[in-house]
């Protein structure tokens, strides 16, 4: 049947206009904060310091300029050698949290967390407290020295240890008994079933991770700015070029160096995750791990010490910026927390990074569960919603320093209608915003797949507006996904220095940023008392998060309830 | 004049033809199934009705008023979906009062009507409940009472069934049934459930590859069936493969049948002869009685009430409902001999 019947034009519903219209602006906000200034990178590779189209002229100078290239292959060597530490650990303290019994594994799963917590800065300066040149353990090294390769590894396996380990407790835990049953059933041996069942199950996760660790590792500034010495890295590079030399071009150069591999990686777990559709059925039993006790002890041990290498981490930035005089007079005081000695702004860089981080976990929240809702229930408008589902997975593949560079290039540029918000905190805000995108957009995404998509339809039926359904059945079913969001978000901002540093303005410099500043000044007390606030606050935060989230949604969500 | 009106349904995605010509009429307070096998076009079709899924070409008119190209809220009809898509978070109250809050009647009258609803399909003091509080067949009610808050002309259902246990189901097909018929709502319900759609419907629509196989009242699908699908979708049949030899002659393995007139088949034609179990003549056969095969028992398969004997005859296989009783009189068991009569008018001919 290969008649031509000419297609139904099917009238548009108000809903269907007001949806339409939202996709537009919401594509047009994710171009502004991610597609542009990320194009303006792009476009400033080619053009000299004054503007001027050069070509390739910047990439032949980077790639002819050995130091630069060098760079290029540490930072590498780094990642690399991170990722081959961190997997396994993960991986073994994740299989011990789902498939062991740990005595307190609530504890154990909550020291995991805690470098999410810190600024990348924290555990290189607790590195240089331990083994710097006035370290406690400096003679365990040997006339070796802790500023460079063995200094950025210890910090980044500290830094990558809880993402890493999210990912694989996430693979783990959605196991399915009956294939346990089987194998058991059938006679496989430990070593057997370890190979033919927990590790396929876990296959994606193990890949998921080795790739995000890479990515955190290539694309961080922090630790590698602390305690790198001279070994330099591709993100150094791109501070050095930009704050140091103001050669903004060569900057771009070493950006986009640094977006390929970062690209790279994000592509290749797309392409991964794409493959693990249905891994686990609707009808799959969740494993319950049995008592066991050797295997119970030996994890046990192993998360032990797992769990006393961050604890000491943590601590020794603790102590550090408790202490007098390191290490002369280790007396304890607080004069390293009053930090008007250190830097100008004082406390009000901590203040300015509440504000941040309010600011884009209620901006961001709300733009990201919007937008999401936007893209899932629009009908049709199909180019339109492919071009936001393209901006919003973009922020994941680019580092925060060449989104932060973005910002400067596109900003600041002077015809640019919106460079009144440059050296603002508005475009801190934005800039957070667009960085942490895709997590929220995807969290926002996953909760708004699982609520039944045929309740639009019941309104449409019922002639109740879209939004109103929104605001009364969707938004309050999501609720959990929300603060999930926003915590995401809050944390992230008092944290991240890479893709802040290029935009603070005097008066409105962040608390990690001061950090890095207090710290290039020589005071290492100070630097890490600043840290230290901003890991208790953003655990606070996620503590408060918790607990609202058991006895406070518990309540107010009686619905839940069976 | 009927109340719905389809003509000329087309609905295409990609290469795959959901819907392929569909043309249908539904008169004002009746109840229609959609039946067939998943994948006939049952679902499509109720949500082009709905406007959920738009037709790609044909024209829908409901009450005179041509609707094929309006959005769904532009349109009247309530629904129900297998899932019941129930709002959570939202009393049974508020669920059935969704549609009556968004038409700014005073408060006092929206809960006056919701009580009506709840009383009407048996819940009167659930109102304060959450869904979640409720049993799947208690669900069903209130996604029904919600559906028919804002009094619709046309009442949808989507498999609203299928979802629930066999005793509840049961028990619901009558009382929808019984609803339809005290509130006179013209409804069109979507099932796979052959034996749904024939003690509810008034006229069942069966489906295939997205086409219209048969329209008829549960009566005529059963007995008179105009397709082989439709035949062998609805109720058990026996299909006996033979050539076709006079307009009312057919024969199967060098056995000669009577069967009704077939005017329309040329002689020689391939045929499938079909009877349906129940219709096998075994009692009380007189000696000159048509259609007379001596048989031998196979498998009895006990079904509670009656057993479903299977019969083999050279080049014949087919499978006979017997009752207890006459297992008993007649003194059926597995390996025996039987004669058996197949009477004409209950032979239905299709080409092969």
């Amino acid at each position: 049947m290969s008649i031509a019947l000419p297609a139904m034009k099917v009238r548009l519903s108000p809903d269907d206009l007001v949806m339409r219209v939202g996709i537009v602006l919401f594509a047009a906000v994710l171009l502004l904060i991610v597609g542009l200034p990320l194009w303006a990178l792009l476009a400033k590779g080619f053009q000299d310091q004054d503007g001027k189209f050069v070509g390739l002229a910047n990439y032949a100078a980077y790639f002819s300029t050995p130091a630069l290239l060098h760079s290029a292959i540490n930072s590498f060597h780094v990642a690399a050698v991170t990722t081959l530490i961190v997997v396994p650990i993960s991986f073994m303290y994740a299989y011990a949290l789902t498939r062991a019994v740990l005595p307190m594994r609530w504890l154990f799963q909550g020291i995991a967390l805690i470098p999410i917590f810190a600024p990348s800065l924290l555990p290189g300066l607790a590195l240089i407290y331990l083994f710097g040149t006035q370290g406690f353990f400096k003679a365990l090294l040997g006339g070796g020295q802790i500023y460079g390769f063995d200094g950025i590894v210890i910090a980044q396996v500290f830094y990558c240890f809880p993402h890493a380990t999210l990912i694989m407790v996430t693979a783990l835990a959605t196991a399915d008994a009956r294939l346990y049953e089987a194998a058991d059933v059938l006679g496989a041996s430990k070593l057997r079933v370890f190979f033919t069942v927990t590790l396929p199950g876990a296959k994606y996760g193990v890949i998921s991770a080795a790739l995000v660790v890479f990515t955190l590792v290539m694309t961080d500034f922090g630790v590698a700015k602390v305690i790198g010495g001279n070994f330099n890295v591709l993100a150094t590079d791109v501070y050095k070029q930009v704050i140091g030399q103001q050669n903004f071009s060569m900057g771009a150069v070493v950006g986009m160096v640094l977006l390929l591999p970062a690209a790279l990686a994000f592509g290749v777990d797309r392409l991964v995750q794409r493959k693990q559709v249905a891994l686990l059925t609707a009808r799959a039993v969740p494993l319950v791990p049995r008592p066991k006790f050797a295997r119970d002890a030996l994890f046990t041990v192993f998360c032990t010490v797992v769990s006393l290498g961050i604890l000491i981490i943590l601590g020794m930035a603790i102590w550090g910026s408790l202490i007098k005089y390191w290490p002369y007079n280790l007396s304890l005081t607080w004069d390293n927390y009053m930090f008007e000695k250190f830097d100008a702004n004082g406390w009000e860089s901590y203040f300015n990074s509440l504000r941040m981080a309010v600011g884009a976990a209620i901006f961001g929240t709300a733009l990201m569960f919007v937008g999401a809702w936007l893209n899932e229930k629009t009908k049709g408008f199909t180019y339109w919603r492919a071009l936001v589902q393209l901006l919003a997975f973009l922020p994941m593949a680019v580092p925060g320093l060449v989104l932060g560079l973005g910002y400067i290039f596109f900003f600041n540029a002077p015809n640019n209608p919106l460079n009144f918000l440059y050296a603002t905190m508005g475009i801190l805000v934005i800039n957070t915003v667009a960085h942490f995108y895709t997590v929220g957009h995807l969290t926002a995404t996953t909760a708004l797949k699982q609520i039944d998509p045929e309740f639009e339809s019941v309104s449409a039926s019922l002639k109740v507006p879209i939004w109103r359904t929104f605001a009364r059945v969707t938004a309050p079913i999501c609720l959990p996904s929300i603060l999930d969001i926003a915590i995401y978000l809050f944390v992230n901002a008092m944290t991240t220095v890479s893709s802040v540093i290029f935009l603070y303005a005097p008066d409105t410099k962040l608390a990690s940023v001061a950090a890095v500043n207090i710290e290039e000044a020589g005071t290492t007390a100070a630097a890490a008392a600043l840290c230290v606030v901003i890991v208790i606050t953003s655990a606070a935060v996620k503590a408060l998060h918790l607990i609202a989230d058991r006895y406070l949604l518990s309540r107010l969500q009686g619905w839940r309830r069976r | 004049m009927s109340y719905l009106k389809v003509r000329n349904l087309h609905k295409r995605f990609g290469d795959f033809v959901a819907l392929g010509d569909v043309s249908l009429d539904v008169a004002e307070g009746e109840f229609v199934c959609f039946l067939g096998p998943s994948g006939c076009g049952k679902t499509t079709l109720l949500r082009a009705i709905a406007g959920l899924d738009p037709q790609t070409s044909g024209t829908i008119h409901q009450k005179g008023k041509d609707v094929s190209a309006l959005p769904p809220s532009a349109r009247d009809f309530g629904i129900v979906f297998q899932s019941y898509a129930l709002f959570p978070n939202l009393t049974v109250t508020d669920n059935v009062g969704y549609g009556l809050v968004s038409r700014k009647q005073a408060k006092g009258a929206i809960v006056k009507r919701v009580n009506e609803l709840l009383t009407l399909v048996g819940l009167p003091d659930s109102g304060a409940k959450y869904p979640a509080q409720l049993s799947g067949g208690q669900q069903q009610r209130v996604a029904l009472a919600r559906a028919l808050a804002t009094s619709p002309g046309l009442l949808l259902l989507d498999e609203p069934l299928s979802a629930l246990d066999a005793r509840v189901r049961l028990r619901l097909r009558h009382e929808i049934k019984a609803l339809q018929r005290t509130l006179g709502v013209t409804t069109i319900m979507v099932t796979h459930d052959q034996e749904e759609a024939l003690t509810m419907a008034d006229r069942i629509v069966v489906m295939n590859h997205g086409a219209i196989d048969q329209v008829g009242t549960p009566q005529e699908i059963y007995r008179n069936p105009t397709t082989a699908f439709v035949a062998d979708f609805v109720g058990s049949m026996n299909f006996l493969t033979g050539k076709l030899t006079a307009p009312d002659r057919i024969e199967i393995g060098g056995r000669s049948f009577a069967c009704p007139p077939q005017d329309g088949l040329a002689n020689g034609t391939a045929v499938r002869l079909c009877i349906r179990p129940e219709d096998v003549r075994v009692r009380d056969l007189p000696a000159d009685v048509a259609n007379r095969v001596t048989v031998e028992v196979g498998e009895l398969d006990f079904v509670g009430a009656f057993c479903r004997a299977s019969l083999k005859a050279p080049s014949i296989a087919l499978s006979a409902d017997f009752s207890s009783n006459l297992m008993r009189d007649l003194g059926v068991v597995q390996g025996g001999k039987l004669d058996i009569a197949l009477p004409p008018d209950r032979l239905r001919v299709f080409a092969a």
